[in-house]
């Protein structure tokens, strides 16, 4: 059906070389990365792939994904119905769709027939919703987004109008079967002289050409670059939940951190361009949402933006001109929005491709603290404090046992006792949280539990150092707690705190710290569904609401034992809040933003009691010593203190026995 | 030209019991740190060294594990740490151990010129504010205590200019090089060490001048050249006092429970 061999092979070829040298360029780039091994366990990864690109599950998580996965499925399709019209066009004798048997052709004049309108309907939905109806975190009237929508528009477009003038022509023997481009011919080219038909089969035979040439030339330079690189995004995605940075190794000469964008990993650039500026990231992020600088998106999009900059001197072995981190412009991560980062992986949950904000953060953090040591001043006490007697506040390492002064604590010891409670540096020191320990050691003793406690001998064990960055006092701490676990035989711990439990759990484990380390919350409920509590009913409660810790939730998918044991020891099961498990919102206070002052914008903390607010509680149940602190504040802020009360559960639990 | 900062090793005060049996420090298991005021010290000496590019010495006499407080202060940016430690220089009082610090310095001063002796305040173990003073008085240089800013560095009248925070006001000071200024908490914020710095720090060389090196006189250092000896060192002892009014919450009665009780005892005048 192509009259245009020569003049469309040149074009063709020259498109596709074109095409090839873009793509070469941007994924050259990719190359500068540091290694990270993303090509094992091939099998799972392949299903991933199936399940999350092909799948698009978590593109529908939202309602509007509906019309991304329509898109999808149409653009998956349609690559059959355009790689024949390109091949079609080179080689008209050999390749056409009316070669293969009748049947077959029809069934596909049909499919591509019904899937171009889908398609189209689709476009016109998308250009509705970024004009009436303009999400707010997603850059929804990008030109970029429009030039994108159109092509695909006008794909379409040239796709109905080419068959409907063939088809009023009478050169398509399947037209009865294309019910689309059937409608158009009867009705919008009916009755005009077969010259003029020729004619606009010959334009819309060259505009569907020209656009779908232009639209894969276009690719490459857009963030629609994610049409080529989010379904491999979804196959090297993490295969275990992205609860840890990676080790750094303290040689002499070595880099620390991420200054540079080629120090990331190969990963962190893929990423980078597989972000489709969809916004849902920063719809969720805490920080964004309470007016910070912070903006997850455009931190992938700064490094995107910098490898687009610095990559190609690079490649030829020159030093790099824009700062990957404070240069005040586009391209470069402003020091306000890495410290802005609560690492509460809420961006990390919801993207569709599996871009993993948080490490990259971190890895900046890293470059801040280790190789410029330049960070808020805040930090310094605290570091020191961390270095010199192992926890935040800076107190004698004696006072840890003093929550326990005027009980009976035994201290923990291999082969007599079962468990280590780690009671950690919050539940030692903070007056608040000495009660929520008293509450779990009552607890423990009451489940026939038993537990032993290393005292002043525990050390912190350095969750905030590593998500402020400071890996090397990190890894020193880390070294010495696992130490001390090995020689005291401790195998069994419990925590109180999810940080600690996540570091102890997760960190530790890149040390080669085989430690079964439980939360309460989940020795709670394992207690009382075994009936090893004896509940007496709860008092004085009244509506209980509860909040899900982002280190316990989203890291460690503890969602519903603290539900159940509640459940179970109050009668009533907790209302939830409007985010809640994966979706629920920081209180503010994790990546070490405990330890920093929160002067811009709207306080976290006091965004998230609002919302506990609308529920009209008595009581917030939390899990985490950070979020009782930041809820107690945030309800003093709201002057709401006296009327909500924040109880941890092992608190209520307690108050039942 | 060359700041000399004085530092010193100190334990852990907020982590040191006293044995009350023995009477003597409990210092098993008891962290050392650098004397936070020397902290200071250091600091300044560095931010004099970014500004005016002058060379920075540390030195500290004390045992031989002050080598750690030492690499602590390489890992910030000193230029050189040299570490003085002798048995014969042990249970020193603040009169040896000005001794030993400002003879160090004589040596120091031979290579290079000293523009700046740099001190902390005081020490938290001792709390006497003596060494600094002693050294300056040694060498006969200008003492200029308790600094919380220094003004102006002027290299070539050779002068220096700092504040002084006294009781209630402030004084502005001028000195010609070379000086000894001892510095207050509220000087600076010490700086944090980058991580290729405390690698590089955890194998340089710190020198060693014991005795052998310095050949002082055993009659002026260590014990025999100290003017006081400890007799006894105790925690006095706490009583519990009185608990006022527990559960009152109205803050004018607390007041006027607790006016009636000082007046009682004789510890307020109406």
């Amino acid at each position: 059906m192509s009259p245009n061999v020569m003049p469309f092979a040149v074009i063709f070829v020259v498109a596709v070389v074109f095409f090839g040298w873009s793509a070469f360029k941007r994924f050259r780039l990719i190359t500068l990365g540091k290694a990270d091994n993303r090509f094992n366990e091939l099998g799972k990864r392949f299903w991933n792939m199936l399940f999350y690109a092909f799948g698009q599950r978590r593109v529908v998580a939202r309602p509007f994904g509906i019309n991304h996965f329509i898109l999808f499925w149409c653009f998956m399709i349609l690559l059959i119905a355009n790689a024949e019209f390109l091949l079609n066009g080179l080689f008209p004798e050999y390749i056409d769709l009316a070669l293969l048997p009748s049947g077959l052709y029809y069934a596909l004049s049909l499919i591509f027939d019904l899937v171009s309108l889908f398609a189209f309907l689709a476009v016109i939905v998308a250009v509705i919703r970024r004009l009436a109806f303009p999400p707010p975190n997603m850059d929804a009237h990008s030109r970029d987004a429009f030039v994108i929508i159109s092509l695909v528009g006008a794909l379409m477009l040239a796709f109905f109008g080419l068959h409907a003038s063939e088809i009023a022509h009478g050169l398509e023997p399947a037209a009865s079967y294309m019910p689309v481009s059937g409608f158009i011919a009867r009705t919008v080219f009916a009755g005009l002289p077969l010259p003029m038909l020729a004619w606009l089969i010959f334009i819309f035979w060259w505009i569907h050409a020209i656009v779908l040439l232009g639209f894969l030339n276009y690719l490459p330079y857009s963030k629609h670059m994610h049409i080529m690189t989010a379904i491999p995004n979804c196959f090297f995605k993490s295969l275990d939940k992205v609860t840890t940075q990676p080790r750094e190794e303290f040689k002499k000469e070595s880099v620390f951190g991420v200054g540079q964008v080629d120090y990331f990993p190969w990963k962190g650039l893929f990423d980078s361009y597989s972000c489709t500026v969809c916004g849902r990231c920063s719809d969720i992020c805490p920080a964004t949402s309470t007016g910070k600088e912070l903006n997850p998106r455009l931190v992938i999009h700064d490094i995107k933006e910098n490898l687009f900059h610095n990559g190609p001197l690079l490649v030829k072995g020159e030093k790099t001109t824009l700062p990957l981190i404070g240069a005040g412009c586009e391209g470069s991560v402003s020091e306000a929005s890495i410290w802005a980062c609560t690492t509460c992986a809420a961006c990390m949950e919801v993207c569709p491709v599996f871009i993993e904000h948080v490490p990259r953060i971190v890895d900046m953090r890293r470059d801040l603290v280790e190789m410029r040591a330049k960070f808020p001043e805040e930090l310094l006490s605290f570091f020191e404090n961390m270095e010199q007697r192992s926890n935040p506040w800076g107190i004698a390492p004696a006072e840890r046992t003093k929550w326990a002064s005027g009980i009976d604590v035994k201290p923990f010891e291999s082969g007599k006792t079962e468990y280590l409670f780690f009671v950690g540096c919050y539940g030692a020191f903070d007056a608040r949280s000495r009660r929520v320990t008293l509450a779990l050691s009552r607890i423990l003793n009451a489940g026939g539990i038993s537990w032993g406690i290393l005292g002043k001998d525990e050390f912190c064990c350095g969750d905030s150092l590593r998500r402020l960055g400071n890996e090397f006092a990190f890894d020193r701490m880390a070294r010495d707690s696992i130490k001390m676990f090995q020689e005291r035989g401790v195998k069994k711990i419990i925590t109180q705190c999810p940080h600690c439990y996540n570091t102890l759990k997760n960190d530790y484990r890149q040390y080669g710290a085989e430690l079964e380390v439980v939360h309460h919350t989940e020795l709670i409920n394992t207690l009382i569904q075994e009936g090893k509590l004896k509940l007496n009913g709860a008092k004085n409660l009244g509506k209980l609401v509860f909040h899900d810790s982002c280190y316990l939730g989203r890291y460690n998918l503890i969602y519903d034992a603290p539900r159940q044991a509640l459940a179970t020891a109050t009668g009533q099961h907790p209302v939830e809040m409007e985010r809640h498990h994966d979706k629920s919102f920081c209180c503010g206070a994790g990546g070490g933003r405990m330890w920093l002052e929160e002067s811009v914008g709207k306080r976290i903390n006091v965004a998230r009691v609002e919302e506990a607010l609308q529920e009209n509680p008595d009581t917030v149940c939390v899990c985490c010593p950070y979020c009782m602190t930041m809820f107690e504040d945030g309800l003093k802020d709201k002057d709401a203190d006296a009327k909500v009360q924040v109880l941890d559960l092992a608190e209520i639990v307690d108050k039942t026995l | 030209m060359l700041i000399v900062a004085c530092i010193k090793q100190v334990p852990d005060t907020t982590q040191v019991k006293i044995d009350p049996v023995t009477g003597t420090l409990i210092r098993e298991g008891v962290p050392f740190i650098m004397n936070p005021f020397d902290t200071h010290a250091l600091e300044e000496s560095l931010r004099l060294k970014d500004k005016y590019g002058l060379r920075v010495a540390v030195i500290s006499m004390g045992p031989p594990n002050t080598e750690v407080t030492l690499r602590k202060a390489l890992a910030v940016g000193a230029d050189e740490a040299i570490l003085l430690s002798d048995r014969a220089f042990g249970g020193a009082d603040t009169l040896a151990t000005s001794k030993v610090l400002a003879e160090a310095i004589v040596g120091l001063a031979q290579k290079e010129e000293v523009a700046l002796v740099i001190c902390g305040k005081q020490t938290i173990d001792g709390d006497t504010a003596q060494v600094g003073p002693g050294i300056a008085t040694r060498l006969g240089y200008s003492q200029l205590t308790l600094v919380d800013h220094i003004d102006s560095l002027d290299l070539n009248a050779r002068k220096i200019r700092c504040r002084r925070k006294l009781e209630g006001w402030h004084e502005v000071v001028e000195a010609s090089f070379p000086a000894m200024i001892s510095v207050l908490r509220e000087i600076n914020h010490p700086r944090y060490p980058t991580v290729p710095m405390r690698l590089i720090a955890q194998d340089a060389p710190v020198t060693l001048w014991d005795n052998n090196v310095m050949q002082l006189d055993k009659a002026t250092i260590g014990l025999n050249g100290s003017a006081t000896q400890v007799r006894r060192i105790f925690s006095p002892e706490r009583t519990q006092g009185e608990i006022l009014g527990e559960g009152i919450n109205d803050p004018g009665k607390v007041a006027q429970l607790l006016i009636g009780k000082l007046v009682e005892k004789d510890l307020l005048f109406i």
